[in-house]
């Protein structure tokens, strides 16, 4: 129970707690008994978004320290999480094929700094399009994988090793199959860099064949997609599907087709690091549903 | 072909003349060709002006890469190879403004990758 006293003055420091419901059905052990109690523990972990290591440009000009700023506020994290999740663009993209595994390995460098050492990687379009994701394989190993944490089975899907968004039909066949092994009630995370949702199809923020994916998902009641790319936490629904965006650490861009260009929101020298952050979600019994806090670059 | 049917079927799910997007004679006042060249990072032009009523056809040549050209105010889309003439047909049916995009990564400058068709009275 100290944990979880730990992790509820984590959330009162924090502010901006996002309370999303799609975690029902962690139903307490069949006979009543506590003896189960170990399987449905509470826990939470990180989610970090589009790092985009590399990056050079006056909308981040401290990029160079940003995801080590990142890397710091997520050590001095009183309760460590269970672990930490990736999800895309980690570094930023470049024509050059030895740049790009240059930037893939200096990421690695500095995120191995991470106290949690249950770390997992997804590419983004950056990091993947170019080459169908070959210099982030030979680093980081597959780029779609499912696991299981403490009674919850995530799902981590590829949108951006196809240059196209395709997740494509062997993936789609592997996640079902890989459905096929859950009951409909199973607390499942899917993690993913792209919307699987049509969010702003005129900046290419959608999935070509989400709506494939989605329809597999929607029969399990108890799904929460999390993902990047768009650079803001945005929350939205398919049906009881809550998909959630997160924030980048390089910078963030402007609302889903609020204007003509995705151009990147413009640096702020009075407020650095500014609309950039990671999140926690913490997955609780009791409250049966993901608890969100969000949090700016610098341990402050 | 296969692009071609892809596009008219999205061309009869928006709503516009299908007769014009198989391309058969029309005579509403002649086909509106415009030609369009897709470059990292560019379209050019990237910004089209055509009339309403009129059918169009975009004749895009790609000169390095299997760029994308995705309107989705209109469900039009298609992939363009290198090396041939992607023909894309519509008719817009009323004035308006349609952004489109690259929705194929191509390279550091994608991003940038983009136009919009303007559609007058
Ligand atoms: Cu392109």
């Amino acid at each position: 129970m100290m944990q979880r006293r730990d992790f509820l003055r984590l959330l009162g420091a924090g502010g901006g707690a996002v309370f999303a419901s799609g975690l029902a059905g962690r139903a307490m052990a069949d006979d009543g008994s506590n003896k189960m109690a170990g399987a449905y523990d509470d826990f939470y972990f990180v989610q970090m978004s589009d790092t985009h290591w590399g990056f050079k440009g006056p909308a981040n000009p401290d990029a160079a320290n940003t995801l080590k700023h990142a890397v710091a506020a997520v050590n001095a994290l009183k309760t460590q999480p269970d672990f930490i999740v990736f999800t895309g663009d980690l570094t930023h993209t470049t024509d050059d094929a030895q740049e790009r595994r240059r930037r893939l390995a200096e990421f690695r460098d500095i995120v191995s700094g991470l106290k949690v050492k249950n770390v997992r990687f997804m590419p983004g379009e950056h990091d993947a399009s170019l080459d169908n994701g070959a210099a982030y394989k030979e680093m980081f190993g597959e780029t779609h994988y499912a696991f299981d944490h403490k009674g919850v089975h995530f799902i981590a899907l590829d949108n951006v090793s196809d240059p196209g968004a395709r997740i494509g039909e062997a993936q789609l066949e592997w996640l079902k199959a890989d459905l096929s092994r859950q009951k409909k009630d199973a607390p499942i995370v899917v993690l993913t860099h792209r919307p699987l949702f049509d969010l702003a199809p005129q900046w290419d923020w959608a999935t070509r064949d989400g709506a494939q994916a989605i329809e597999l998902l929607m029969p399990y009641a108890n799904v929460t997609v999390f993902y990047g790319h768009i650079h803001q936490e945005h929350h939205h629904r398919t049906e009881h599907i809550a998909h959630h965006s997160a924030k980048s650490l390089i910078f963030p861009l402007p609302a889903p087709g609020s204007q003509a260009k995705r151009a990147p929101l413009p640096w702020d020298p009075a407020a650095p690091n500014k609309g950039l952050g990671f999140r926690e979600v913490g997955a609780e019994v009791d409250a049966s549903r993901y608890r969100i806090t969000e949090r700016p670059v610098s341990a402050g | 072909m296969k692009t071609l049917w892809r596009v008219v079927l999205g061309v009869g799910l928006s709503g516009i003349c299908l007769g014009a997007a198989l391309g058969v004679g029309n005579d509403a006042g002649g086909e509106q060709v415009i030609r369009v060249t897709a470059q990292r990072f560019t379209f050019t032009p990237n910004e089209i002006v055509v009339k309403k009523g009129r059918p169009v056809v975009l004749e895009f040549s790609s000169l390095d890469f299997v760029h994308g050209f995705n309107i989705p105010s209109l469900k039009l889309r298609a992939d363009l190879p290198p090396g041939k003439i992607t023909r894309v047909r519509f008719t817009p049916d009323r004035a308006g403004e349609h952004p489109f995009v690259c929705d194929n990564f191509c390279g550091e400058g994608h991003e940038d990758m983009h136009g919009r068709i303007v559609v007058k009275e």
